[in-house]
């Protein structure tokens, strides 16, 4: 890396520690962890835009199936749940997918023309009733068992490590499926076709109750073993440990599982980090190059242009999965009503152009910067409108309204960083190589 | 009878909220595809330009009934229409100057174009939200009901009944006017032919003396009138919220690809049949099947395929099956 990108990467760690100086060490923390995550995110778009220039805006959906793989994963087992309805459930999912199965199977086997519509259309309609008909009183017996706490099927009672692999797996499976969709026509069409598929996970993970409680959420996720701040509080060797500092109990524990959380996410961001500029740099990265500047070329080199497209769509998505999975165990819960497309999937996108499209190092430089910006323009915004508005006098529309949509600021000022960059300086902070 | 109340019944939650929905999506989706035709590239502001227009016709209409101005039994926001148009027609003649324009002349990719409209769309986005806020606004007034359910039962002495919404009703005879007018101009006027000529064929266009420049912001005028317009009378019937807009996105795009991109024609009936499956699939039949069927095959459920929470799915699944089956769209649009 040379002096001027290692630069960057100092001058955001020294805005790092003010921030920590300035306002708390705690807030730096929980800085530094959202900042980790939202790099692996920004890593996971720039596999797909910088890798192959594939323009999907559908990471809002991965994160969020990152976000249930913890539910589904980690969570104890409802077994109340699983007596009323469980395997009924299971098999009525099971039926839906023939029955899709079967349908692609009639449309490829049979002769083109009427009748493979008609049996296609009896497949279809017929395996969603059947599926709805096997599901529904699954889903009414499984939402009522102890509906106050429970009312779904719980997880798997893993270990909440393992939810990050399942994460970047569920990422994977649906963008294999959307991939599969989209890929091989225009490239707007893949952007319009994932937009739909995060907004459609969204409504799903929000209105199927069964599966991991709707809009009435998941608390209380387990992470060991990374410690609760309670029991931190309560363990008098930590205490001491932090009196040895010279800091309170509250603080410390605070800090200290933030840290815990900084060092796990270090170490995922490594290793993501290290296969990516391995594939970078392998005869692999040089052919999505190829593909990316001259598809045609690609092509008549005997490239399967629309494979290798579908395999970095696939591996981005896993990526944004993974890293979804990261935030929700960082929350400790489970909220569907939280992803928003500004921030989960725009917010992102900002990170990879001005961080650097097609170099990891620039989406992780991006991923921290944005971030910082993204919290830290709300107090500016608040001081700057304070300053503007100044001369108005105290009780003035304009200026409590002003004051009051300081806090609206932080879209427009990524609008216009956004805007600026790929004028300007399209190719990023940190270019590619 | 029996028939007669279940054609009633379905008209009244099927049909006309349809109708009206999908006559607000027709609207937004000609713009769409008229930037994608004449522009190259998918608009993803669309939807926060949308929004933009509609607060600033609230804005007027708050004005306007400040005075005491009032159109009983029409709402004032049609008075503040023209005023919503001319401010959106500035901005985005202000946007297309400061941002597009430079990259239609470097020729960038389409790509490209779009990553900077969804800069745009942030900065519009924040826009909105500075001045109006994030919140519900109500700025419909005037006479809510044409003729009620009640109304409609007692002059018919049906058991079910057909309410009409004022504002369904401006929504219906706005679009037609406006369509009319859109494919009159496209078809029949000068202006309206070179920018059909540029659509299909870029350079040819460019060697007959058509000047770009200008055909481009004839088609950003026309797409003011057309969001402006989409948004005011979506406010109207439901509600103005910033977010609800960005969210219209979907279905409007989705409408444009099912009727094929940069065909006009195949943007409306693609709007249309998006909007009547959207409020089909979502509607509980379980009435109008228990007027239809004799007492013994009644249906037992709700006879609803889909809670209504799932509407962006629809337009979700309709978009896949076109991507699937043909991607041109239904209507012939440019090349896939």
């Amino acid at each position: 890396m040379s002096a001027k990108n290692t630069s960057y990467f100092l001058i955001m760690a020294v805005l790092l520690v003010l921030v920590g100086w300035l306002q708390s060490p705690s807030v730096a923390m929980g800085l530094v962890n959202m900042c980790l995550i939202s790099a692996i995110m920004a890593l996971g778009v720039n596999i797909q835009w910088g890798y192959a220039g594939l323009f999907s805006v559908g990471t809002m959906g991965f994160v969020a199936l990152g976000g249930v793989a913890t539910v589904l994963t980690s969570m104890p087992p409802v077994h109340d749940a699983w007596a009323a309805g469980g395997l009924r459930a299971i098999f009525g999912i099971l039926i839906g997918v023939a029955a899709i199965a079967l349908g692609v199977l009639v449309y490829r086997r049979m002769q083109k023309g009427w009748t493979r519509a008609l049996v296609l259309l009896v497949v279809v309609v017929g395996g969603f009733f059947l599926f709805r008909a096997v599901l529904d009183p699954a889903v009414d017996a499984i939402e009522g068992t102890n509906t106050a706490v429970a009312g779904y099927l719980g997880g798997a009672g893993l270990p909440i490590f393992a939810s990050w692999i399942v994460g970047g797996l569920l990422a994977a499976g649906a963008a294999w499926v959307i991939g599969k969709v989209s890929l091989g026509l225009r490239s707007d069409y893949l952007a319009i076709a994932t937009l739909g598929i995060a907004e459609t996970i969204i409504a799903v993970l929000k209105n199927e109750d069964w599966l991991s409680r709707g809009v009435r959420n998941v608390n209380g996720l387990p992470r060991a073993p990374i410690p609760y701040e309670v029991s931190l509080q309560s363990n008098p060797d930590f205490i001491a440990w932090a009196s040895w500092f010279g800091l309170a109990p509250a603080e410390a524990s605070s800090l200290f599982v933030k840290a815990c959380f900084a060092l796990t996410f270090i170490v995922v961001l490594g290793v993501i980090m290290w296969l990516s500029e391995r594939a970078w740099r392998s005869p692999w990265g040089r052919m999505m190059r190829a593909i990316r500047d001259n598809e045609t070329a690609a092509r008549a080199m005997g490239k399967d242009v629309t494979k290798r497209h579908l395999q970095v769509f696939i591996l981005g998505s896993a990526v944004c999965g993974i890293a979804g999975a990261m935030l929700t165990t960082l929350d400790g819960l489970f909220t569907p009503g939280s992803y928003q497309p500004l921030r989960f999937t725009f917010l992102i996108w900002v990170m990879v152009i001005v961080g650097g499209s097609g170099n990891n190092w620039g989406a992780v430089l991006g991923g921290f910067l944005i971030w910082f910006l993204w919290v830290e323009v709300e107090p500016i915004g608040l001081w700057l409108m304070g300053w503007i508005t100044a001369p108005l006098p105290e009780d003035s529309f304009l200026r409590s309204h002003l004051l009051d949509s300081a806090a609206h600021m932080r879209l427009l000022t990524m609008g216009l960083i956004l805007l600026l960059v790929l004028r300007f300086a399209p190719r990023g902070l940190i270019p590619e190589k | 009878m029996d028939f007669l109340n279940a054609l009633v019944l379905l008209g009244n939650f099927v049909l006309i909220p349809a109708v009206s929905y999908g006559s607000q999506l027709a609207l937004g989706a000609l713009g769409i595809t008229l930037v994608y035709g004449i522009l190259r590239f998918s608009h993803f502001a669309h939807g926060d330009v949308m929004a933009f227009g509609t607060m600033a016709v609230i804005l007027f209409t708050w004005w306007l009934q400040s005075l005491g101005v009032s159109i009983d039994p029409l709402p004032t926001a049609l008075l503040a229409l023209p005023v919503g148009i001319v401010v959106t027609a500035l901005l985005l003649l202000g946007v297309d100057r400061s941002v597009y324009r430079f990259y239609r002349k470097v020729r960038a990719a389409p790509i490209v174009v779009v990553m900077a409209s969804l800069g745009v769309m942030f900065v519009v986005n924040g826009l909105t939200r500075l001045v109006i806020g994030p919140d519900d606004q109500n700025f419909a007034d005037g006479a809510r009901f044409l003729f009620t359910v009640r109304d409609f039962r007692d002059a018919t002495g049906l058991a079910e009944g057909l309410g009409l919404r004022w504002s369904q009703l401006i929504t219906i005879s706005v679009t037609l006017v406006v369509v009319g007018a859109l494919f009159w101009f496209l078809n029949r006027t000068r202006t309206g032919k070179s920018m059909r000529a540029f659509s299909d064929n870029e350079d040819l266009a460019l060697l007959s003396g058509i000047n770009p420049e200008r055909v481009v912001m004839v088609t950003w005028l026309i797409v003011a009138v057309l969001v402006t317009v989409a948004g005011t009378l979506y406010g109207l019937d439901k509600s103005f919220k910033p977010f609800t807009y960005f969210q219209l996105l979907l279905p409007m795009f989705a409408a444009a690809i099912l009727g094929g991109l940069g065909n006009p024609l195949g943007a409306v009936a693609g709007a249309y049949v998006i909007a009547l499956s959207e409020v089909g699939v979502t509607y509980a039949f379980r009435k109008f099947f228990e007027y239809l069927l004799p007492e013994s095959l009644e249906p037992q459920g709700l006879m609803q395929l889909l809670s209504t929470d799932y509407k962006f799915a629809v337009s979700f699944v309709l978009l896949v099956l076109v991507l699937l089956f043909r991607p041109t769209g239904l209507f012939k649009g440019q090349s896939v």
